[in-house]
């Protein structure tokens, strides 16, 4: 096994100076799995200028003669992994002074040349929504987040809009984590939870309605608020609202918000779900499943299950994973698709919820999510069956530039850890905080 | 009704727990196409026979007859039921709340006389989920967050009563060297060297009780000169190569019994682990790396095991979730990096047992050992394998597909 890694990395060291190039790339040979589509035996993907230009076969693709050619016999490719929460980049949001902050915006409180990106790589990763804690009702807004090599700032990390405008959400929370008993403005109980967001999407519809009547004349314009400017995106479905939420109740309430607002949200966690599956179909609104490998843990989540991803594409929700890391390791993330099918989830259908069906929560399923042809080039090579245990990732491609390699010694470290492979400063915003009433 | 029967068609009734109650020990044979004994070459169609909780044989299918009576049960993969080195199941339930959490009591933090076994509660809910994965068997105690935290003791994953359950009452004594053993708050100990002399202090002073003609009968005294005399090991969770290097230190100033635990960075200090003669219950390979064990390694089980070092796997502590790991998918984690397939069974196995010194009773499928047996539809360290019943004390204490 080993040496075959050293056979690629010396074969990849050899044609290094061309990858990334505008020449194209046909990876030849490999297992294709496009999400889209059927699986593809010794199949061709072609990769021009950071974009897929083909995906297919030797029937299909016609390869110019100055292409260069990457034999992959034997590996597997499949889609980069969209990762729809995570808390990489030592993140962080909104502070102790309220329990809503739409104005604060995570983008602003992250470590863009943290190792954490590096393991996130390593573990396939190629789109991230990092978001704030869910220590509030609305701890700030999430950015969307290409893991892209050597990032100096934060903005060579961005995907932009049409606009040229950063992407990302918004991070809403219920349940236990928000409330804080005697905490001044934050809500001591659940209905009080619901009571301050409305409020709050109240005086937004309100804002929006000033704007709508100034019209062309900005002196009728009301003051700038960036907290209301955010929750008007949020209304206008411009921003998603990613929802922190366990129990069925407190996703229950998510639901009726959203029907009460209109706003485009995806449930994050819901370790309950499978007691209200049929609901959230019917209000087809999305589900961001994270896998924990047993029970318990704070109250509100103590019934999650492994089986939680196939009773509800079962029902007919869109299902997605996330790793929340740190609370699971981004490394690991195809590990929460395995023991997803483990639990009785379709392999197929297991595998497009780690990335067509993030992708679609994050609003990027036309350039990621799927191998397809004007799609970006995010993929990665594995040495097998993405739900196998003995399977790794071996190289990491983000927008035809390969972002990991594991025949590198240095990308190595990362993916297996040892001295020097971790140099993040600790910060975690754990999304199972709370309950723990001092006692940690 | 509708909901209910989709949960029928997926397979995953919620908990199919056996009546324990039915016939104390049953008659089994357990055929399995593969029966990895950990005590020679994997047996392809073995069958092993079940009686009275112990093993009564095991070979091949052609070899063993099986008797009129005996309830069959078939699996792709049989192995010894698998056991977790290092736990605080049982005394940490599954809640986070402070009175589901036993395996620390923060008024101090020098405390070698809180035994496990008057905090172990046989009904906690992790317990029959790590059973449901093939788990038959636990080092379990008090959680490595305190200078002495408490003792540790071996159980079986079912008992109706903590008795029943105990395989060995005082198994260890928990000690931690480095940040996870500081008092904080401006307590003692503070810092590594007074975490070091504080633990000086209290051996000297066992040395010296056990010196005496009338020894005292205080109950840290008396289980200090049990670890003086070398009748109970130290299990010592130090994750910094330092660390680990001053309890190697510690060890020989006294001539302890030492059992290493955590031990991140055992990939930096082989060689000074390798002259001490003390095992090594790694820490979970999925355990995440940060702080003191920012340095951790997937692949250190594998480092410590090409070393020539014994060496088990443990779930660990984990103060947050989730609230057990499980051994099984740990063990696949360390196969994946570097062990072979057997060498990472045998680290939830038979060399599990040997570093607990429980492998006269548990850790193979051996004539005479405890009936404890795991059964898998594939590859057990497949992430989309299951087990498939699991047999402690010869009894069916599992058979959750799961």
């Amino acid at each position: 096994m080993r040496k075959s890694f050293l056979g690629i990395f010396l074969f990849f060291a050899a044609i290094c100076p061309v990858l990334g190039q505008d020449k194209p790339i046909a990876f030849i040979n490999a297992r294709i799995i496009p999400i889209v589509g059927q699986p593809i035996e010794q199949g061709i993907l072609l990769v021009q200028n950071g974009k897929i230009s083909a995906v297919g076969d030797a029937r299909t693709v016609r390869l110019s003669s100055d292409v260069t050619i990457v034999d992959l016999k034997g590996k597997v490719i499949m889609p980069g992994l969209v990762d729809s929460h995570s808390h990489i980049g030592e993140a962080s949001g909104g502070d102790g002074s309220a329990p809503i902050q739409p104005d604060v915006r995570v983008l602003d409180g992250i470590n863009a040349r943290a190792s954490s990106f590096q393991r996130a790589q390593s573990g396939g990763i190629t789109t991230v929504n990092i978001m704030p804690g869910s220590g509030h009702l609305d701890s700030g807004q999430t950015i969307y987040l290409k893991n892209r090599d050597n990032a100096v700032t934060i903005d060579d990390l961005l995907i932009l809009d049409k606009d040229g405008k950063y992407m990302g959400g918004i991070k809403f929370a219920n349940g236990t984590n928000p409330i804080r008993p005697g905490g001044g403005a934050f809500p001591g109980t659940r209905a009080k939870s619901v009571a301050l967001v409305r409020e709050q999407f109240i005086k937004a519809q309100e804002y929006r309605e000033k704007i709508k009547k100034a019209g062309t004349d900005k002196t009728k314009l009301p003051p700038r608020d960036l907290a209301m400017e955010t929750l008007v995106e949020v209304l206008d479905g411009k921003k998603v609202v990613h929802f922190h939420t366990h129990r069925h109740d407190d996703i229950y309430s998510v639901l009726r918000l959203q029907k009460e607002f209109g706003f485009k949200v995806v449930l994050q966690h819901v370790s309950e779900g499978w007691k209200v599956a049929e609901e959230i179909a019917k209000a087809k609104v999305p589900a961001s499943v994270i896998v924990v490998d047993s029970p318990g843990g704070k109250l509100e989540a103590v019934d999650m299950r492994l089986e939680t991803g196939a009773i509800l594409d079962n029902a007919g929700a869109l299902v997605g994973f996330h790793t929340d890391d740190y609370i699971t390791d981004s490394r690991l993330f195809l590990r929460q698709a395995a023991l997803a099918v483990r639990a009785g989830m379709n392999r197929d259908k297991a595998l497009y919820a780690m990335t067509m069906a993030n992708a679609i929560m994050l609003d990027v399923q036309d350039r990621v999510g799927s191998l397809e042809a004007g799609k970006d080039a995010d993929f990665i090579v594995l040495s097998g069956d993405p739900l196998s245990v003995y399977s790794h990732v071996l190289e990491t491609w983000v927008e035809g530039k390969r972002v990991f390699n594991r025949a590198d010694p240095v990308d190595y470290l990362i993916a297996v850890g040892g001295r020097g492979a971790t140099t993040d400063r600790t910060v975690h915003l754990d999304c199972f905080d709370g309950d723990m009433g001092g006692h940690e | 009704m509708k909901r209910l029967n989709l949960l029928n068609r997926l397979g995953v009734i919620l908990s199919i727990s056996l009546a324990l109650s039915v016939a104390a020990y049953g008659q089994i044979a357990v055929k399995g196409e593969t029966v990895w004994t950990m005590a020679g070459e994997p047996i392809k169609n073995g069958v092993v026979l079940v009686k009275d909780g112990k093993i009564e044989a095991v070979g091949a299918a052609a070899q063993i007859k099986i008797p009129a009576g005996y309830r069959t049960i078939s699996a792709k993969v049989v192995t010894p039921g698998l056991i977790d080195s290092r736990s605080v199941v049982g005394l940490n339930g599954y809640l986070n709340q402070p009175h589901d959490q036993m395996a620390l009591d923060g008024s101090g933090t020098v405390q070698p006389e809180l035994r496990a076994i008057d905090a172990y509660n046989t009904e906690e809910k992790l317990i029959s989920w790590i059973r449901s994965f093939g788990v038959t068997a636990i080092h379990t105690g008090h959680q490595p967050s305190a200078l002495i935290s408490g003792q540790t003791m071996i159980a079986k994953t079912i008992g109706k009563n903590v008795d029943d359950a105990t395989i060995v009452p005082t198994a260890m004594v928990a000690v931690t060297i480095g940040d996870g053993g500081l008092a904080g708050q401006g307590r003692s100990p503070g810092t590594r060297a007074k975490s070091a002399a504080m633990l000086r202090a209290e051996l000297i002073k066992a040395q010296e009780n056990a010196a005496k003609t009338e020894a005292p009968k205080d109950l840290r005294s008396v289980i200090m000169m049990r670890i003086i005399k070398r009748e109970v090991p130290l299990l010592v969770t130090a994750h910094r190569a330092q660390d680990i290097i001053t309890v190697l230190r510690l060890a020989k100033e006294f001539n302890l019994r030492i059992v290493l635990d955590g031990a991140s960075e055992a990939h930096m200090v082989l060689n000074e682990i390798k002259a001490s003669g003390f095992p090594v219950i790694v820490h979970a390979p999925m355990m995440r790396a940060g702080g003191e064990t920012e340095n951790a390694s997937m692949e250190n089980a594998s480092k410590l095991k090409a070393a020539g070092i014994p060496v088990a796997l443990q779930s660990g502590y984990e103060g947050y979730v989730p609230k057990t790991r499980v051994i099984l998918f740990e063990a696949g984690i360390a196969a994946a990096n570097g062990l072979s397939f057997r060498d990472a069974l045998a680290t939830i196995t038979i060399d599990a047992a040997k570093i607990l010194g429980v492998d006269s009773r548990i850790g193979s499928l051996e004539q005479g050992k405890d009936a404890d047996i795991a059964m898998y539809d594939g590859d057990p360290f497949e992430y989309t394998s299951h087990c498939t019943g699991t047999i402690v004390n010869g009894v069916l204490a599992s058979e959750t597909i799961r």
